[in-house]
């Protein structure tokens, strides 16, 4: 489905992501973890061509990124810090993305709903909390039943009613077969939420497993204490 | 591409600046051709204004609402949609609503009151305006740093507008004992502000007080093809920054 090879990114004289690689398939549900400022974030964003990788291929199901958009209709993302205009309303912003889509396909309004987002169609995206805007950022990135999904810290922020509502959706769109990259600091929701990782640290890719077989061989019940483990033993999968 | 352009012209639309600006380009000429009988005149006064304020108005206007809107350029990023789309439209929108305030301003009271030149003052308002927008685009995508990008604009501005005109005095005065004609028109083609105002300039019948080089002007300016030479340098004068600013959006990582 998403193929990255050899990717190599540097922002001035920092190296951002070393020689990447990382398949992502269908079916699958991916956690992205490690230290802030790893390139977790910058990896999501060449996906999506916000950033051009200095050197290495992107592919989405078989077709370059490179100079294409039109993949991303495939694709829903939502952002670490949802930025929108400050002007407009939720309910203009809505309407103005399924305007700009131009898809005669009925949306996926579930989370718009359950979110209780309709309430507050009249506010201003500028009045909004923080936590408001990561609602909007979800319903967004689920509006047009995309094939994969892209979400950068999505619980971050949001109330415990809330999480639960996503968690739900997000499991629920995994059963339907969708692709899921999810970052996160929170490896309780990980352990819920995803089956492969791929822990990166200092932009080099450390590890990238099945969240079971990580279990096995750490002999580790949690995530978080079976990523602790594999820390220490330095990413050796077997200790001698 | 008319749907993106279609909501950037709300949000502009939405901060009533550009209603603004209409308004008092309008007060300005009603007032100017008021004052004075003579509709030539008037023109004149108004020209010096508008070659002040245009600039001024569609490069600060331009760069301020252009960081604005980065949120609303990383939202479209992450859907389908064309890069070269969403800064061409972004271009569209800013131009339309800085092109119809100057319309509505200047241009079409001008060709109601009449005088010479008046056509000439609205089509070269109009290209003024898309230049400075441009270099207002070719000012803002190359920094991320919003007072960075307002203070390259404003060195454009002042370049332009005070520093340019300047150097040539200078020039011409230091080297008054030679032949300036032809270096005085090379000098002048580069900057798009002076371009302007020697087409409106040469339109108006007062070229006989600038001299022996105003004469030279008026011969190569009062053509057709000088009239030609000028406009398409104008346009040049518009493509070229916007080229190289969607050359370094296309290579921008958001």
């Amino acid at each position: 489905m998403i193929e990255v090879r050899n990717v190599n990114k540097r922002f001035g004289k920092l190296e951002v992501l070393r020689e990447v690689n990382a398949t992502f398939q269908k079916g699958g549900s991916y956690a992205i973890v490690g230290p802030n400022g790893s390139g977790k974030t910058t990896l999501i964003k060449s996906i999506l061509g916000m950033v051009l990788p200095d050197s290495g291929t992107i592919e989405v199901d078989g077709e370059s990124v490179r100079g294409h958009w039109s993949y991303r209709e495939r694709i829903g993302y939502m952002p670490q810090i949802g930025r929108y205009p400050d002007n407009i309303k939720i309910g203009q912003l809505l309407t103005m993305i399924r305007d700009l889509r131009g898809t005669a396909k009925a949306t996926d309004d579930e989370l718009v709903h359950e979110l209780r987002l309709d309430e507050l169609s009249d506010k201003r995206m500028h009045t909004l909390s923080g936590g408001t805007r990561q609602k909007v950022s979800a319903a967004i990135s689920f509006l047009f039943d995309p094939a994969v999904l892209i979400l950068d810290e999505p619980t971050a922020g949001l109330d415990p009613l809330s999480v639960e509502i996503l968690k739900a959706k997000i499991l629920k769109e995994k059963e339907r077969g969708k692709v899921f990259l999810i970052t996160s600091h929170i490896m309780s929701d990980l352990d819920e939420l995803s089956s492969h990782i791929l822990y990166i640290e200092e932009g080099i890719v450390r590890y990238d497993n099945m969240i079971a077989e990580l279990k096995r061989q750490t002999g580790e019940e949690k995530l978080g204490r079976a990523i602790a483990g594999m820390m220490r033993n330095n990413f050796k999968a077997n200790p001698s | 591409m008319i749907r993106i352009t279609k909501h950037a012209l709300y949000d502009i639309l939405r901060n009533r600046f550009v209603l603004f600006y209409a308004v008092f380009l309008m007060i300005i000429t009603f007032s100017l051709f008021s004052l004075d009988s003579d509709p030539g005149k008037a023109i004149l006064s108004l020209l010096n204004i508008v070659l002040m304020v245009v600039p001024l108005v569609s490069i600060i206007f331009t760069t301020i609402y252009f960081f604005n809107s980065y949120e609303f350029i990383e939202l479209l990023l992450s859907q389908p949609i064309d890069r070269k789309v969403i800064f061409f439209s972004e271009f569209l929108a800013i131009s339309i609503a800085l092109s119809a305030a100057y319309l509505v301003g200047v241009g079409l009271p001008v060709l109601l009151l009449g005088g010479q030149g008046a056509l000439y003052m609205l089509v070269s308002g109009l290209l003024l305006t898309w230049v400075f927008v441009s270099l207002a685009f070719a000012a803002s995508v190359s920094t991320r740093d919003k007072a960075r990008g307002i203070g390259m604009s404003l060195l454009f501005w002042f370049y332009f507008s005070l520093i340019y005109d300047g150097l040539i005095l200078y020039l011409i005065y230091s080297f008054s004992d030679y032949p300036m004609e032809k270096l005085t028109l090379a000098l002048i083609s580069l900057n798009p502000v002076d371009l302007a105002r020697i087409v409106i300039l040469l339109k108006l019948d007062i070229s006989a007080l600038m001299g022996y080089t105003g004469a030279f002007l008026k011969n190569f300016f009062g053509t057709g093809l000088g009239i030609g030479y000028s406009m398409s340098l104008l346009v040049a004068w518009s493509l070229i920054p916007l080229l190289y600013a969607l050359r370094k959006f296309l290579r921008k990582d958001i």
